[in-house]
Order: C-alpha cells, then sequence, then structure tokens
C-alpha cells in the first residue's frame, strides 16, 4: 500500500475524509432537527396547515312543567361550493338551482366565484340538504347546523324569546338563560394548502360540540294556551289594544302562563304581525326595530300602569297590620271626600251610605280608602310601600323588569297620599301586584316570581333545581287571614261578582284605571283573583288595555278569570270548596 | 474489495465501476419519485399536469443517460485535447446570457435558449473548469507547486467563476466553480500547510463577517446577502421574508420526524416551501421519509464519493485522476451545501442538490461527468490494482 499512496493520493484520500466529516455532521444536524426538535417543528407546521370550522353545538330546549318542548332545535344544512374542486360546473348549477329553487344568475356567479369556499344558502331544510348530499357532486359541500324552533310559534312568545342567527338568545328566557341553554361548539380541524384550499384526501379531525341543557320552566302549556285563547277572545269582544294574563302559584312564586296578546311569530320574529299592524296602523314607529321592540315587549313585566282598585289590597294590609282599622269599622260614603283642597269624587257619585271596612272594600268605594289611607299618614303609608317590596323590582327571570314609579317620600303629601290609597299617581308593573298581594293572602311570605324550574345537565342528565329568595313576614298571618276573607266577600258578594266559580271559594279585587292623561276616555280594566279564597294555590290577574264599551274591570275582566278558573281548577286538581263556605257576612 | 479474486482470474481484464453507476442510478431513481411526489401538486395547480415537471425530468434524465453512456466510451484524454475550445465555448454560453438568447425564470436571467431547449451556462461551465484544469495541472506537471502557477491556475477557474457572478448574478454557482478549481489543486500540489492556512483564513473571515452584521444594530447592514446572514442566524425572527424559505423548509424537516409521514404525504409541498422540487427538494425527502430516509441518500452520496475516491486513486494517469477528482469535488460541495442550507446549518443559497432537485442542464451534465468517471474507471487494468 504504501507505494500506493503517493502524493495526490493521499490527497484524495484526505478529502474524501473532509467531505465524510461534513457529511456525518450533516447526519448529525439531522439527527438533532428530526428527533430533537422535531415536536417542535411538527407543532409550528400543523399550526400553519390546519384550518378550524366550528361545528355548532345544539342549543337546550325549553320544557313546559310537564315535559312538552316549548322550545327545540332543527336541522338545517348549509350549502356551499368549494371551487377548485368543482368538475363540472354546469352540473352544479343546474342541480343547486333546481334543488334550492334560486335565480339561476345567482347561484352562477357563486359557483363560477374562485373562491376557497363560497355559500350558497344557508338555513337549508334537511331534506333538501339530504337530498343534496345524496347527488354527491364534488366540490358541493353540505354542513349541518342547528336553528331554533319553536312548535307552538305565538305560545308565550313574549316569555320565550327567540334566538338569532347564531343561535344566541335575543330576547326572553332564551337570552336570561343564555349560560344553561347554550352548547359548547365543536371544531372541525381540517388540512388545507397554502392558498387556504381544503384537501379533501387529509381527512379531518373533530372535537365534538357539547349540547346545551335544558331547561324545564313553570309555564304549563295547557293553562298558557287556555289563558291565551281568553285574553284573544277578551281583546276582540271589547277591542281592546291588548290583553294580559299572569297566573301564579302565590305560594312559591312559579308562573303557569304569562299571556300578552297579540303574541308575535317565533319562528319569525322579524315579521310584524297582522295583528300588530292594524293595533298600529296610527301610530306607526319610523323605524322598524322600534316596532319591533315594541311587538316583543312583555307587558306584564316590561310595562307599569296604574293599579287603581286592585291596589286597595294593599292599603287594607296596610292598614290592617298598623291597626287603623278594623274589620267592623263603619263608615259613611256620600260620594266624594274633600282632601286639602281637592274634592275626589267616588265612582258611585251618589254615594255608598253607611258601610263597614269589608263592605266598603266590597263596593270598593275610594272615600273609605282615603279614609283609611290619611289614618296611616305618608310617613307609615311609604313605610309600609316599602316593606311590601313595591319599591324593589320582584326579581322575576326575565330581561328588562321595569321598577316602580313613584313619588318621593318628602314629595308625598295628602294628596297624593289619597291617590295613592285607592291605586293611582303611581306605577308598577302587572308582576309586581301579583307579586305583592300574593305576600299578603300567602301569609306574609314575598316569593320570587318566576319561570326556571330546573335545568338538566346535557351531558351527565342530572337535573338540578333553581332556588328563589322569599322574603318572610310581608304581613302577620293574622291580618293575611282577614284580607283573604275581605277578597273572598268581594268576590262572593261584591264587585268581583262575575269572578265567581261553581264550587270553588274565590277571592279577588276588579279594577278600573283611567289612563294617564285624564279625560281621553282610555282605561285599564283588571282582575286580580286567586282560588281557594282560604288557601290560595293560584292567583290570576288578568289586565284588559284600552277596552271600547264598557270598562269596568269586574264585568269585563273578571269573567276572564272566571272562565280560566272553571278549566284549570279541576285541571290543577283543586278541591272544591264546602258548600257553606260562601255564606260568611 | 473482491479486487484480489478478480486479479487472479484475468490479468488482461479491465475494471468497471458497477457500484458507481449502481449508486447514481439509485439516485436518479429515487430523484424522480420524490420529484414527482414533490411537484405533482404545483405542477397540476400551475400547467393542470400533475406529470409536468416529471415529464421533462425523465426527458433530461433519458437524454443524459444517453450522453453518459456515450461520453464513458470517448476516451478521457481526447476531452483533455479538447479543453481549450470547451473552455471558450463554456464561456461564450455564459456570455449569451446576456443576448437576447438569454432567458429570465423566476426572476432569474441564467439561462439561454438554443434549439428548443433552455440551458443553465453555469453547469457547463462547471464541466469546463474540471477538464481546463486537468489539462492545465498535467501540462505544469511539477510546477503546480509553485505559488505563481496555482495563482494562475485559479484565475483561469476565476474567469468563469466571476462571469457567473456577474453575468447570471448566481454567487452558489460562482463558489461552486471556484471550489472545484480549489480541490483540484488541492490534489496535485504535494503541499497541505498552505492550504490549512487558506482554509482558515476563510473560515476567520467568515466568522468575522457574520459578527459584524449581526452585530450591527443597523437592519440594512450587508444589503440582502446581509439579510441572509441575519435570517440564518434567527429564521423565526424574518419568518417573513428572507427567513421564509428557511423556516418552511425547518418545519417540513422537523415534521418528517424519524420514519417520516410516508411517500406522498407532505404538507409543506402543497404552496408552503417555495422552490420544494428545487432547492428544497431534501427537505420534503426528510418529511416524507423521515430521519431514515434523508440518511438513506446522505449513504448513497456518500458510497458515490467513496467511489470516485476509488477510481482516482486507481486511475492510470494523473489526467484521468484529476478529472475525477475534479467530478468529485463538484457533486460532494453540492451535496454538502445544499443540506447544510436545507438544514440551515449554512445562511440561505440556490444550490441544487445533484440527480434529485429538478433541472434539466443540470442533469445533462452531471451524468456527462459520470461518463467521464466511468471512462476512466474503464481504463484501470486489473493487473494495476493492489
Amino acid at each position: 500500500m504504501r507505494g500506493y499512496l503517493t502524493s495526490h493520493r493521499k490527497k484524495v484520500l484526505f478529502l474524501f475524509l473532509c467531505f465524510l466529516t461534513c457529511l456525518v455532521l450533516l447526519a448529525g444536524r439531522l439527527l438533532y432537527l428530526m428527533v430533537f426538535q422535531s415536536a417542535y417543528y411538527s407543532e409550528k407546521a400543523t399550526q400553519l396547515h390546519e384550518r378550524e370550522r366550528a361545528i355548532k353545538a345544539a342549543r337546550g330546549q325549553i320544557l313546559d312543567r310537564n315535559g312538552v318542548v316549548l322550545a327545540a332545535n332543527q336541522t338545517v344544512c348549509t350549502i356551499s361550493v368549494i371551487h377548485s374542486q368543482i368538475q363540472d360546473e354546469e352540473a352544479v348549477i343546474r342541480m343547486l338551482c333546481e334543488k334550492l329553487e334560486l335565480p339561476e344568475e345567482t347561484v352562477r356567479k357563486r359557483v363560477t366565484k374562485v373562491s376557497s369556499i363560497e355559500r350558497i344558502q344557508s338555513n337549508v331544510p334537511k331534506e333538501i340538504g339530504d337530498a343534496i348530499r345524496k347527488i354527491d357532486m364534488p366540490g358541493v359541500k353540505i354542513d349541518e347546523d342547528y336553528k331554533r324552533y319553536y312548535p307552538y310559534d305565538t305560545l308565550a312568545s313574549t316569555v320565550l324569546g327567540f334566538t338569532g342567527g347564531d343561535n344566541q338568545g335575543i330576547i326572553g328566557l332564551e337570552v336570561k338563560y343564555e349560560d344553561v341553554l347554550k352548547g359548547t361548539d365543536g371544531i372541525i380541524y381540517t388540512m388545507t394548502d397554502a392558498r387556504g384550499v381544503e384537501l379533501p384526501a387529509s381527512g379531518e379531525s373533530r372535537k365534538e360540540p357539547i349540547a346545551g341543557n335544558d331547561l324545564q320552566i313553570s309555564i304549563d302549556r295547557n293553562i298558557q294556551e287556555y289563558a291565551t285563547m281568553l285574553a284573544t277572545q277578551a281583546m276582540q269582544a271589547k277591542e281592546a289594544e291588548g290583553v294580559s294574563v299572569l297566573c301564579m302559584n302565590p305560594q312559591n312564586g312559579e308562573i303557569y302562563a304569562c299571556v300578552n296578546v297579540p303574541e308575535f311569530h317565533l319562528n319569525e320574529p322579524y315579521t310584524l304581525t297582522d295583528e300588530y299592524l292594524s293595533l298600529h296602523q296610527d301610530d306607526l314607529y319610523e323605524d322598524k326595530q322600534d316596532e319591533l321592540n315594541r311587538m316583543w315587549r312583555n307587558n306584564c313585566i316590561n310595562d307599569t300602569y296604574e293599579p287603581g282598585s286592585t291596589f286597595k289590597v294593599v292599603t287594607a294590609a296596610a292598614a290592617l297590620s298598623e291597626g287603623v282599622v278594623s274589620l267592623s269599622d263603619t263608615f259613611h260614603c256620600p260620594g266624594y271626600c274633600v282632601v286639602e283642597d281637592r274634592r275626589i269624587r267616588c265612582h258611585k257619585t251618589t254615594g255608598h251610605g253607611s258601610q263597614n271596612f269589608v263592605q266598603a272594600t266590597m263596593n270598593s268605594c275610594n272615600p273609605v280608602f282615603v279614609n283609611v289611607g290619611l289614618r296611616l299618614g305618608p310617613e307609615k303609608y311609604y313605610e309600609y310601600f316599602e316593606k311590601f317590596g313595591l319599591l324593589k323590582k320582584t326579581g322575576i327571570d326575565l330581561p328588562g323588569e321595569a321598577g316602580t314609579i313613584m313619588h318621593k317620600k318628602e314629595d308625598i303629601g295628602l294628596v297624593e297620599l289619597a291617590t295613592m290609597s285607592f291605586g293611582q299617581s303611581f306605577q308598577i308593573t302587572p308582576i309586581q301586584l301579583i307579586t305583592t298581594i300574593s305576600s299578603i293572602i300567602n301569609g306574609g311570605k314575598r316569593v320570587t316570581p318566576h319561570f326556571g324550574v330546573s335545568m338538566r345537565d346535557s351531558s351527565t342528565g342530572e337535573a338540578k333545581k333553581f332556588s328563589y329568595p322569599v322574603t318572610e313576614g310581608i304581613v302577620s298571618e293574622d291580618t293575611s287571614e282577614k284580607m283573604r276573607l275581605i277578597l273572598e266577600q268581594v268576590v262572593a258578594n261584591g264587585g268581583g261578582k262575575n269572578g265567581q266559580v261553581e264550587g270553588y271559594a274565590i277571592g279577588g279585587k276588579t279594577a278600573t284605571s283611567q289612563t294617564l292623561p285624564r279625560g281621553s276616555g282610555r282605561y285599564i280594566s283588571s282582575f286580580i283573583g286567586f282560588a281557594p279564597a282560604d288557601d290560595p294555590q293560584i292567583i290570576t290577574l288578568v289586565v284588559i288595555r284600552v277596552p271600547k264599551g264598557v270598562y269596568y274591570g269586574g264585568t269585563i275582566a273578571a269573567p276572564v278569570v272566571r272562565k280560566l278558573y272553571e278549566n284549570i281548577l279541576p285541571y290543577l286538581e283543586i278541591e272544591k270548596a264546602k258548600e257553606n263556605s260562601n255564606d260568611g257576612l | 474489495m473482491g479486487n484480489t479474486r478478480r486479479k487472479r482470474r484475468n490479468r488482461n481484464e479491465y475494471y468497471f465501476d458497477n457500484t458507481l453507476l449502481l449508486c447514481v442510478l439509485l439516485l436518479l431513481f429515487c430523484g424522480l419519485i420524490v420529484l414527482y411526489s414533490t411537484s405533482s401538486y404545483s405542477a397540476a395547480l400551475e400547467h393542470g399536469d400533475s406529470a409536468y415537471y416529471l415529464k421533462k425530468q425523465c426527458f433530461a434524465t433519458a437524454l443524459g443517460l444517453v450522453g453518459m453512456f456515450l461520453v464513458s466510451k470517448f476516451d478521457y484524454h481526447r476531452w483533455v485535447k479538447l479543453a481549450v475550445p470547451i473552455y471558450v465555448v463554456s464561456l461564450i454560453l455564459i456570455a449569451l446570457v446576456k443576448t437576447p438568447l438569454g432567458r429570465t425564470i423566476n426572476g432569474a436571467r441564467r439561462w439561454i435558449f438554443i434549439g428548443g431547449l433552455s440551458i443553465q451556462p453555469a453547469e457547463a461551465a462547471k464541466v469546463a473548469v474540471i477538464i481546463i484544469m486537468t489539462a492545465f495541472i498535467c501540462a505544469l506537471g511539477k510546477g503546480i507547486r509553485r505559488i505563481k502557477s496555482i495563482i494562475v491556475t485559479l484565475l483561469i477557474a476565476a474567469l468563469p467563476a466571476g462571469m457567473i457572478l456577474f453575468i447570471t448574478k448566481n454567487m452558489s454557482s460562482a463558489i461552486i466553480v471556484l471550489g472545484i478549481a480549489a480541490v483540484m489543486i488541492f490534489v496535485a500540489d504535494p503541499h497541505y500547510l498552505r492550504y490549512f492556512a487558506v482554509v482558515a483564513g476563510v473560515i476567520a473571515l467568515a466568522t468575522l463577517v457574520v459578527m459584524l452584521i449581526v452585530g450591527s444594530g443597523e437592519s440594512d447592514a450587508g444589503g440582502f446577502r446581509g439579510d441572509r446572514i441575519k435570517a440564518w442566524v434567527d429564521p423565526e425572527a424574518y419568518a417573513s421574508d428572507e427567513g421564509f424559505q428557511t423556516l418552511q423548509a425547518l418545519y417540513a424537516i422537523g415534521s418528517g420526524g424519524i420514519i417520516g409521514k410516508g411517500l406522498g404525504q407532505s404538507m409543506q409541498k402543497l404552496g408552503f416551501l417555495p422552490e420544494a422540487q428545487n432547492d428544497m427538494v431534501f427537505s420534503i425527502i426528510c418529511e416524507e421519509l423521515g430521519l431514515f430516509g434523508a440518511l438513506c441518500v446522505l449513504v448513497l452520496f456518500g458510497t458515490l464519493i467513496y467511489r470516485f475516491m476509488i477510481v482516482a486513486n486507481n486511475a492510470p494517469d494523473l489526467t484521468g485522476a484529476l478529472l475525477v477528482v475534479g467530478v468529485m469535488g463538484h457533486i460532494a460541495i453540492q451535496v454538502i451545501l445544499n443540506i447544510a442550507v436545507v438544514t440551515n446549518t449554512i445562511p440561505n443559497t440556490g444550490i441544487t442538490l445533484p440527480f434529485i432537485s429538478y433541472g434539466g442542464t443540470s442533469i445533462l451534465f452531471l451524468l456527462a461527468e459520470i461518463g467521464i468517471v466511468l471512462n476512466v474507471s474503464g481504463k484501470i487494468h486489473l493487473r494495476d490494482v493492489e
């Protein structure tokens, strides 16, 4: 070998070894990059190649107290095209035109557009989506999606509310219970090339969506439906501007029905209903959104009104609690009374003559209640107003509850006090009135009115009941009992006669209040009635806004409650009263 | 080597390096497969034919193999006799880039278009330099030991290198041409120390330049080559411009892991990595075939270089030996620089991977060089082999 290794041969060998060393070093570099740095660069590369696409999660259902579905989900499809994957443009255009019933021009524009993905139409019914999927044309994509669907459409529309394009709650329970109902969207990871075009061959990985939780509410579909029917009848009969019915369990605050006719279509919430348009043809707003907001209002909760005579219940309860009046106190009504320089008329201008306190309530005599209010004095009256919880909101689980519109404490003079005593010169919501009267007749518990009863976890199936605050001791049991007695007499023998239901002892109070400004001839008639009178299980408030013709609450609102109770008291299995319970005084 | 057995059989038998030929054919075969895998996606997008690049490369390869066969039958001494005309022609070809025959591809004017074919004169210059250097060094004889003749020899190579650099703005090819010359001079001259000194000097200078550019706060220090050096030090800081290609190559290499994603499964070739089928083809090999595949390719090149050494050291004369050394230097330098660029071991500069990267001229002249080496190997009398 020695002779072989001449100078240049040694050099070639040396050169070879140099090159070999370089190659070995590079192999080491590759080892470092591809083994030790592999995870780092792989992740970076994946980030670069992956595109995320959301899979919408199903929203939780809303069920009534018996499990009837009030808000459900409908599977709909979104049809898109991926331009680079289309093989026969003309065939795709023809097929889509036919299936989606779209003008050819629109489809052609979208199909021929060079983009990574182009949406042709969303919210396509599932059957059509399935049919398109079956044809299986390359480049046509069908993504499934959920759309909120309300099987009863108008039922409890102002309570349930509806959802927007991303299935998010817009109004009503849908927005209040957004966190419960909303699911967690899943993700589809797809690989794309540098232009962002998805690679069909590389498949996709998914993170499954988590469906939202079901919400059970206290509404009873049957009661709600029947109440809606009665409200609609009353509205048509009286050509009223609107009728609201609130039906609640006074013992725990569960709302069985909350009706505000005219209702709107939950499946098409952005269309003004014919009823709405004919009602408001003379005073349409310029902005459609204002118009929609007005149509969507829940008058029981979002609007205040002067409660009128129904509020005498509160004045009576305050006076009895304070001991400034007893049931047997006698009063004289000459048809009016004078407070400071103001003459306040009784609705019976000839006067009720001599009467005790129970009879005065039955007669709904204004001068008597002015008298009783004055006995309390502004300070005390305001104190009770506050104690009964009238200054605070009820805390109902719907958005937009209106607060009470009330005089400032220092502004309450005798005239203000006198008008407040029979429910005028301040405003509260219907829900506030029904909640306050509930606490007066149920033994003094102020319950929180509510719809949400429980939620059922979609993944574990576990049900979780909601709890609501209760304030005890609003009035004494004694006062409460007296109030039940008085109100039973109002229906049995007084102004609430039309609220009588055969076989049941009903307690209640009527009201007829004039809207502001006075003298416009616009009235609000209402009736609040509960049953059974001695152990209230259900309380109902009917408010008829601006009826035509006869407008007395006892004449037009009380019958609505009667008809409702005739059906739902047996339905709720509330026992009939003993035959002679109505005798009393 | 089984040489001792063969020696016994027939003293008049001539040697033919089958291993070398096998290595080349394997590299060509792997190259075509990887090229198809790498280029099919962009070929389908840009040319409507996924085999667009493959077809062109197959044509060049077929032509190259015929050329290789013919060259291997052509006595290498005759190339050396034709050295000067070849050299002159290659210079003219480079100059032609400036004429209307020149062609601009991807923003670089490096091609000329003759008779329906576009060729890159720089590739021809590499062969021409190997031949002229051989001829000149052999003519000098022992004179090559003198520094003066070394400088003159270097200048012969520096002329085409300079033309390549200034006419075609192709620094990498210029470096390779000079590298080939340096390797050949180093082998011919028995001295060592002077070369070590030069290498040490070059390394020191390069380090100094890098440190100056990186150390200076100025953003435009050193022009676009300065940017490339800064991007080399920290590619992620220059991810959107100078470091983009390097970073994409690293993503490809890193995501390959040990066994790779499988042939055809590269993601980076889908438009993410610029020049995927060209300078960066090795990173796609890494991504699809993993460390295992990448090392296989390195071993193939290593074996090829080893065979060059065997042929060079058994060549019947210095002429043959120098020709083979030139080819060896050419291929080794290009392989090492390409892989070093792709793995971000050195700053980014456009160098193709022999036999595998897309490029017709390159494959044509590489196969011609292999033809020369085969011819040299065929002149080895087995009786001369010890």
